[in-house]
């Protein structure tokens, strides 16, 4: 499949990768700041709505995401090894990684809409002005991020193709390294998610 | 004639590295509960966000390659983050001065 003509630019796909990333950082960074106000104006009630969440099942979800990034990082180095069928069983363990990351929040999500805590629901909106705005931020910032796995379990299924149909190579593996950059980043707004919503208690 | 300037050569990570790294990266996430646990009260919330900055870091530096990049991309990358820092600045500045 190797055509001697053909031009790549693996530098500038790379770079192209970490500029969209950039965009994504102050993305996520305008969430940060609102939460980290509101959070200095409403103190206790932030720590008081925090009890909430479930630590067990944040902490087993900040293991699984960890877990995931070492997956697809190693796939990275085993396609530029040339072992593409440990690279494989790397990006589909990364991509069960992702969906038991997501199956998980799906329980807790539906342990907090059966209390009847959700946006603009009655039992919320007699809570404190900080516990609403707590729970607000709490459903945008880990449903943004939870879109954010969901896209990268669809991208890395692609990759998972494009290795078996020999489109990723030793050669040509910019795709991968680009899904791995995007993977890992889903990993540290996470790293910072988790202590701001789970351990403020 | 000009030399062709050629394109870096592929660095490949051993895999033990990442492996530390990622043992690395549970040992602070287990660090992390129990200073939650322990309750520092006030800086409980400053060693927990140092000890994410810590994870993310290894996550940049050694999963996202960062450490192997040249000196422009690290640039860039902390143009971003003291952009950030400065907006978060300013907007404490704003609102505690209100």
């Amino acid at each position: 499949m190797e055509k001697s003509e053909e031009q790549r630019d693996r530098t500038g796909a790379k770079y192209g990768m970490w500029f969209f990333l950039f965009t994504e950082i102050l993305f996520f960074g305008g969430m940060f700041i609102l939460y980290s106000i509101f959070r200095a104006e409403y103190a206790k009630d932030f720590h008081a709505a925090a009890a909430e969440e479930n630590l067990l099942l944040g902490s087993i979800n900040t293991a699984v995401l960890l877990t995931s990034s070492l997956a697809i990082a190693i796939s990275i180095s085993a396609v530029k090894k040339g072992d593409y069928r440990l690279s494989m069983r790397l990006q589909t363990a990364t991509i069960l990684m992702g969906l038991a990351f997501l199956v998980i929040k799906y329980f807790e999500w539906t342990a907090k809409i059966d209390k009847g805590i959700y946006p603009d629901s009655p039992v919320l909106l007699k809570m404190s002005g900080g516990a609403i705005l707590f729970f607000g931020l709490y459903y945008v910032m880990t449903g943004l991020h939870g879109l954010h796995v969901l896209i990268g379990v669809v991208v890395i299924s692609f990759m998972v193709y494009f290795t078996k149909t020999g489109d990723i190579t030793s050669e040509n593996f910019s795709k991968l390294e680009n899904t791995g950059l995007y993977w890992h980043f889903v990993d540290i707004v996470w790293i910072y998610l988790f202590p701001l919503f789970y351990l403020i208690t | 004639m000009a030399q062709v300037e050629t394109e870096e050569s592929v660095h490949i990570v051993a895999y033990k590295t990442y492996v530390y790294v990622w043992v690395a990266l549970l040992l602070l996430l287990a660090a992390t509960i129990a200073v939650a646990k322990v309750e520092f009260s006030k800086y409980g919330v400053f060693v927990n966000l140092l000890i994410a900055s810590i994870k993310a870091g290894l996550v940049l530096f050694f999963f996202m390659h960062l450490k192997y990049e040249r000196w422009l991309l690290k640039a860039l990358l902390f143009m971003v983050i003291a952009t950030l820092t400065a907006v978060i600045a300013l907007f404490f500045a704003d609102v505690m001065f209100r």
